[in-house]
């Protein structure tokens, strides 16, 4: 056989990728459905993190400092492991599919409260003056007059720390979820050829290729120009 | 309460376990140094041939780079350890993980010394070649110094991701320390181990995010 052939045979076998196409179009819907759950929960709960913190009550900014300090420098590997394995054993019984949700939501939720909280500082303060001087009272200025200036310029690092967070959920292979990644591994030991896990790359490329794209579009869109 | 005490933080167990988990960690700092270098340098070059003349091979690299930031490093790092050895390329844990993540990191190291050198203005460079550098003479002590300057928390924040990406190794047997503490709690039925590791990068890493955090709180600078 040569060399193109055993290329195609390794990774394109035309009988591997029927038997188990099923499969890995299953794995892309759990993929999506994960990935939007993280996504949606994962940036309200930094949003509202953020907010939280902006009224600076000492002791309580405290608490989401370090919430979000851990959450960003654990791999979040480290944190599944730590809450699949662990959380059974205090009586506490979650599924694999709910475990993941839940730290990958706790990990965007840390990158984004940091990141919105940098929004939220980078607005001037004459801005705050000003709003408060008309009469709006503290909520209706950080509502009406900061946060939309502040939202703005937390789209493009929100954007790639998203994007870099819903990639994570192949580590849902780890503790079981029938992902993708999950899907390509389990139909690659049973076929004993290597088609799946090509299968599996590529439906990666199909989902996050656009994706990335997007995001690089928005990235410039929403550049802040300097002077 | 005394359930998770004795769930998450027993001392025994962890003290058991420790020798386990610090022969890991040095294997995950083995495993940092090369793979930080490995990126960085793999970036750059990236970057650099984003910039070429041909038409071609900016077009190649920008289209690699797409590919490897839009699959999760696991995959690929799983498709390198599991999937080529059918091809007949067989390479240890160590090495796959290298191979994998030079791929992954150095799309990413690109990404952010490409923006580094949008940074540098086009004056730098006709300034530095009409004081007579060659064009290599003027990248290397004209245009990169000051795009390294300019993106250097986005390299720190970047690095903070590579160690934290070591951890992925676990999945394919390097014992580095995620999989040293996971093996200890698979003996000892125990988390205690997890948490001394987790403690362990808390220490590595907590100081790095502090300082990424300082230098970014002003969004657009």
């Amino acid at each position: 056989m040569d060399g193109g052939a055993l290329f195609v045979e390794t990774f394109f076998k035309r009988e591997v990728i029927a038997r188990y196409l099923p499969d890995i179009l299953k794995g892309m819907l759990v993929t999506v459905e994960i990935a939007a759950a993280v996504v949606v929960t994962g940036i309200l709960l930094g949003l509202v993190l953020a907010l939280v913190r902006s009224y600076r009550l000492r002791p309580v900014s405290a608490l989401i400092v370090v919430f979000a300090d851990i959450a960003r420098a654990l791999p979040p590997l480290v944190l599944v492991l730590l809450v699949y394995f662990g959380l059974p054993n205090v009586g506490i019984n979650l599924s694999s599919f709910a475990v993941l949700w839940l730290v990958l939501s706790l990990v965007l939720a840390a990158f984004a409260e940091e990141i919105f909280w940098a929004g939220i500082l980078s607005v001037r303060q004459g801005q705050w003056e000003a709003a408060r001087s008309t009469g709006l009272t503290y909520g209706q200025a950080l509502f009406h007059v900061v946060l939309p200036q502040a939202v703005r310029l937390t789209v493009p690092p929100l954007t790639n720390r998203t994007i870099a967070i819903t990639k994570n959920t192949a580590l849902g292979t780890v503790i079981g979820v029938p992902e993708i990644l999950n899907q390509a591994t389990t139909a690659q030991s049973f076929s004993g050829n290597a088609t799946p896990l090509m299968m599996g790359a590529i439906a990666y490329l199909l989902l996050f290729v656009p994706v990335v794209i997007v995001g690089r579009w928005i990235e410039t869109r929403f550049a802040w120009r300097r002077a | 309460m005394d359930a998770i005490l004795q769930q998450f933080f027993n001392l025994d167990i962890m003290s058991q376990a420790a020798p386990l988990i610090l022969r890991g960690l040095g294997m995950t700092l083995l495993v940092c140094l090369a793979v930080v270098p490995l990126g960085l340098i793999g970036g750059l070059l990236v970057a650099l041939a984003g910039r070429a003349r041909q038409r071609w091979l900016r077009f190649g690299v920008a289209a690699l780079i797409d590919v490897f930031r839009a699959v999760p490093p696991l995959v690929l790092l799983i498709f390198v350890h599991a999937g080529l050895p059918f091809a007949g390329i067989r390479l240890s844990p160590f090495a796959s993980v290298c191979v994998a993540f030079f791929l992954n990191t150095s799309a990413y190291y690109g990404e952010i010394y490409r923006a580094g050198f949008d940074s540098v203005g086009h004056g730098q460079w006709e300034a530095a070649r009409s004081t007579g550098l060659t064009g290599f003479q003027a990248m290397m002590y004209v245009i990169v110094p000051q795009a390294v300057r300019n993106v250097l928390p986005d390299l720190v924040s970047n690095t903070v991701e590579v160690v934290k990406l070591t951890s992925l190794a676990s999945v394919v047997a390097l014992p580095e320390m995620l999989y040293s503490a996971d093996m200890a709690r698979s003996l000892t039925y125990n988390s205690s181990p997890i948490v001394l590791a987790a403690a362990i990068y808390l220490v590595l890493l907590w100081p790095v995010v502090r300082l990424i955090s300082r230098l970014e709180h002003r969004l657009g600078g």
